[in-house]
């Protein structure tokens, strides 16, 4: 079984801390990761630095910006979940990428150094499921799971497309608009949940405005299997910009914080 | 061939949400087209309000002097002083049909920006625009233009504080506003179905130019150029010559020179790559990451193209050549005292080729120039550049 597979079969509901590579330096990015999961996240989300990333908004698109002024290349990426995979070798890792990083490299070539590098899942945020065959059978052949994205604008045919070949979990992304933290959370998100549940046995979790323990409660109540947390994360390595002890201190804080809106939850029995 | 794809290129790589709108604003273009209401309001629009059709000058001092045949299609003359009003009543057009209640637009030298207000304005949309924080220092009578015609600017500030910066944030207000909101994309670049809808709109240029040379001349031209940055006006005027035995010669911005690395011509110099939601030429690093780009004329600043052109230049169809900031800037002020009629900096590049291009033809020789836009917007810009002399 799968690294992420694994993890959602042993627990349910699962916290879900996004970073991105680099920021808000190559060495400390590890430093940040490395907090966040002795503070209790589940799995991580690795974002590849990416100059214009049009899906996110303003904390995440500045978190980009500090990654590659800081030089982190496709290859520190790598390198990077390399060690996160030795400090957590149970971990589940995926790497969130827009796709002309993959383009670039050749798909083969991404996949391959993803697997070897220690990665589970690779979600590719601007690559929707009619240009996805360029990408599918690398990631067959190199064992990743595709993580796919569905949108509340998603018509229920395309939800049943996108499902037919997703694999590991399914992004819910809760609204309409870029990544970002929000007063609230849409009224629809249970419906949303409750429609992709019907028609997949995929774990589903949920993010884009995720920012406080009401809001995971939410995601909870609503039927999700886990929460995705970036921009209230991402933020507070810009607010401690220079204070490292500091920024670990909130990161380690945040999601303590956080992880309370999970329900109560037993410890888990990792073999 | 997937739909929306030009050769290899092209496609729709956007965050899902967007998705729905795409396929929204497909099936809509595919009723308005054959709506014969939509087209009898266009056509209104284009010749009652925007001054269609442009005339095809014949330019008589510059055809003495490089010794052939040399016409100007005069999308300067177009309402707004470009050839971007084509496509923004088009769209703007369209967004009624869909029952949109707002426009938002990107915009790089202004000209879209301002294209798209007059639209919002003609058409009663209110009309928010989207340009790069430096664009909008190089470009201010544009920004005050804007703003006097009802639009509402927004300087960005991420990036590289230009075109490519304005594209982004104009796809995040999108992304979070699509029932109410049209997306008037300004270039034929960007996923599917915009590359499409863009060409369409801008192909009046190339089917009055046909029509015209054919009665000035009983003949097609020996060639066809035009600048390209996105490549709207390029790909408006070449779409009708694509199956004539005509040469068609895009001009890419060569900034400082194509060795200089400071240009933008992804089409001569850039590689394959996805870039704002289409597979096409791409300067980029070897991570993929795009490069910063430049030419003095803020409308080619751009590190990537529309996804036919690239179709057009593998298959040799069309042939792109560079024009470096110099060239264009001579080739400026040459058509100004020669003819008298300034072109916008974007235009001087196909001018500046056509100089060039002029001696491979005989007297009788017949080439057309995209003269996109006029130059009013550069004047003080070009002053600057040569302490007040031109």
């Amino acid at each position: 079984m799968s690294r992420i597979a694994g993890l959602f079969a042993r627990k349910s509901p699962v916290f879900i801390g996004f970073t991105v590579a680099g920021d808000p330096g190559i060495e400390a990015s590890l430093r940040v990761a490395k907090a966040m999961i002795d503070a209790g996240a589940d799995l991580l989300e690795i974002a590849v630095p990416y100059a214009d990333p049009v899906a996110d908004g303003p904390v995440i698109e500045r978190a980009h910006v500090r990654a590659l002024r800081a030089g982190t290349t496709a290859d520190d990426v790598f390198a990077l979940v390399r060690r996160i995979r030795g400090y957590a070798p149970a971990l589940p890792l995926v790497l969130f990428t827009y796709y002309n990083i993959i383009h670039r490299r050749g798909p083969d070539r991404f996949f391959a150094e993803a697997a070897a590098s220690g990665a589970d899942g690779v979600l590719i945020v601007d690559l929707p499921v009619e240009e996805s065959d360029e990408v599918a059978p690398y990631a067959a052949r190199h064992g990743i799971d595709r993580i796919a994205l569905i949108a509340p604008t998603t018509s229920p045919e395309r939800q049943h497309t996108i499902l037919s070949g997703a694999s590991g979990f399914v992004y819910l992304i809760s609204l309409e608009g870029v990544t970002g933290e929000r007063d609230h959370l849409p009224p629809g998100l249970a419906g949303l949940v409750g429609a992709v549940r019907e028609k997949t046995g995929l774990p589903l979790a949920v993010g884009f405005g995720v920012s406080r323990p009401e809001h995971v409660q939410t995601v909870v109540a609503a039927g999700a299997n886990g929460v995705i947390v970036g921009s209230a994360l991402v933020r507070l390595i810009e607010e401690h910009a220079g204070d490292e002890a500091g920024m670990q201190d909130a990161l380690r804080a945040a999601i303590a914080t956080l992880r309370r809106g999970l329900v109560p939850d037993p410890e888990p029995d990792i073999p | 061939m997937k739909p929306g794809r030009y050769g290899i290129y092209g496609g729709q790589y956007v965050p899902e949400t967007l998705m729905s709108a795409l396929i929204e604003l497909e099936e809509t273009y595919e009723r308005v087209r054959e709506d014969p209401e939509f087209s009898r309001r266009l056509s209104w629009y284009l010749r009652e309000y925007a001054g269609r059709e442009t005339p095809l000058t014949y330019c008589s001092n510059l055809s003495r002097d490089l010794g052939c045949r040399v016409y100007l299609k005069r999308e300067d003359l177009l309402h707004g002083g470009a050839h971007k009003l084509n496509n923004t009543l088009g769209q703007a057009l369209m967004a009624k049909f869909m029952g949109k209640r707002r426009l938002i637009a990107e915009t790089g030298a202004g000209q879209h920006g301002v294209a798209t207000a007059i639209a919002g304005a003609a058409l009663g949309l209110p009309v928010e625009v989207y340009m790069g924080e430096v664009d909008t220092r190089r470009q201010a009578l544009n920004v005050f233009r804007m703003e006097l015609l009802g639009a509402r600017v927004v300087p960005v500030v991420s990036g590289t504080r230009t075109l490519k910066d304005a594209i982004n944030a104009a796809m995040r207000d999108w992304v979070a506003n699509l029932g109410e909101t049209h997306y008037l994309l300004g270039s034929c670049v960007g996923p599917h179905p915009f590359p499409r809808i863009v060409r369409d709109f801008q192909s009046v240029i190339g089917e009055e130019t046909r029509r015209q040379i054919l009665e000035r001349e009983g003949r097609l031209p020996d060639t066809v150029v035009a600048c390209v940055g996105g490549g709207s006006n390029a790909i408006g005027i070449f779409y009708p010559f694509v199956g004539d035995d005509v040469a068609l010669v895009g001009v890419e911005a060569g900034g400082e020179g194509l060795d200089s690395g400071r240009h933008g011509a992804s089409l001569s110099a850039g590689s394959v790559g996805v870039f704002q939601g289409a597979l096409s030429y791409l300067l980029q690093d070897g991570d993929g990451q795009a490069l910063e780009t430049h030419s003095v004329a803020a409308g080619l600043d751009h590190p990537s193209v529309g996804p036919e052109h690239a179709m057009l230049k593998d298959s040799g169809r069309v042939r792109y050549e560079a024009v470096t900031d110099a060239e264009a800037l001579h080739a400026f002020r040459r058509l100004s005292r020669t003819e008298g009629i300034i072109p916008a900096l974007e235009s001087a590049h196909a001018v500046a080729y056509a100089l060039r291009a002029a001696d491979d033809l005989d007297k009788d020789g017949i080439l057309v120039v995209n003269l996109s836009g006029r130059g009013d917007k550069d004047v003080a810009d070009v002053a600057n550049l040569h302490g007040g002399v031109a």
